[in-house]
């Protein structure tokens, strides 16, 4: 069994499949909203130095991704401890050396991954146009601009993606979430320009 | 003389995880002609109690017992068996 196969049976096996995606969704939507709020407020500020802007971005990623990381592994551990214990005891017997048991300390590894890594990986996506523009990479429209529409696409498609995990209009599900990310944006205008 | 078991019959305690499917599949990996049919027995909350046959030209008893619990299963008790004796001389 290939290491992916083996994932895949150890959420199906403790039925944690759909909580990989939540945590996927939730989290990276954390991310995306996190860095546009960031990056709309460098917009109100303008400043002049992207370094400055990547490094308080980058910070704030990986303090996201940390974050993800320790909270869901803390409170995943103890899930899948209770899970385990409730089963041996319907079982009778000690479950430790079975795929339950492998279960019990790999699933929370695996979720915590994946809620960690979302809001990373969706935050570094959204700063790539401004880290291609600090090389020196031109780009047809200013970079935090450009930043600000990788995370509305972001937005937009893990909109998408609910709505294609809840069979429903994909498009309409996109531009909900959309429209939570413009609300962001518009408040933060509203709010931090004064 | 050499004995070799074709045909067990086992009354096995399982999680409802994994599913029917997926436990024989792994007691059927075992072998390489294994034969497997899964009978479920009863149902309750988190436990169901099954009946497998396993047929085969030689099953390995020790490696079918060693996929029952590596999936979280309890062998209960052995129903049936069936064995062959075969000289060696031919």
């Amino acid at each position: 069994m290939s290491l992916l196969q083996q994932a895949r049976f150890l959420l199906r096996i403790t039925r944690t499949h759909h909580i990989v995606r939540r945590y996927f969704v939730v989290n990276g939507f954390d991310g995306a909203l996190t860095m546009m709020g960031l990056i709309t407020g460098f917009i109100i500020s303008a400043p002049d130095n992207l370094t400055v802007i990547i490094n308080v971005c980058l910070g704030a990623a990986i303090a996201l991704g940390m974050s993800g990381i320790s909270s869901a592994y803390v409170s995943e551990v103890a899930e899948r401890k209770r899970a385990l214990g409730k089963l041996e005891e319907a079982m009778v017997a000690d479950l430790q050396e079975s795929a339950h048991g492998d279960a019990a300390r790999w699933v929370p590894l695996l979720l915590a991954l994946v809620n960690g890594s979302a809001p990373l990986v969706i935050s570094l996506l959204i700063l790539l146009p401004i880290w291609l523009s600090n090389i020196g990479t031109p780009l047809p429209v200013p970079p935090l601009y450009a930043a600000i529409g990788v995370a509305l696409l972001l937005v937009f498609l893990l909109g998408v993606f609910l709505g294609r995990i809840a069979d429903i209009s994909w498009l309409r599900s996109g531009i909900q979430t959309l429209l939570v990310a413009v609300v962001t944006a518009a408040l933060i205008y509203l709010l931090a320009g004064y | 003389m050499m004995v070799t078991v074709k045909r067990v019959v086992l009354d096995i305690l399982k999680p409802h995880q994994p599913n029917a499917l997926e436990f024989s599949r792994a007691i059927a990996e075992t072998g390489v002609d294994y034969h497997v049919r899964l009978t479920v027995i009863e149902v309750d909350q988190n436990t169901e109690s099954v009946q497998v046959e396993v047929q085969g030209s030689a099953v390995d008893f020790e490696e079918v017992q060693s996929a029952i619990t590596g999936m979280g299963g309890s062998l209960h008790s052995i129903d049936l068996v069936e064995v062959q004796s075969r000289s060696d001389m031919g």
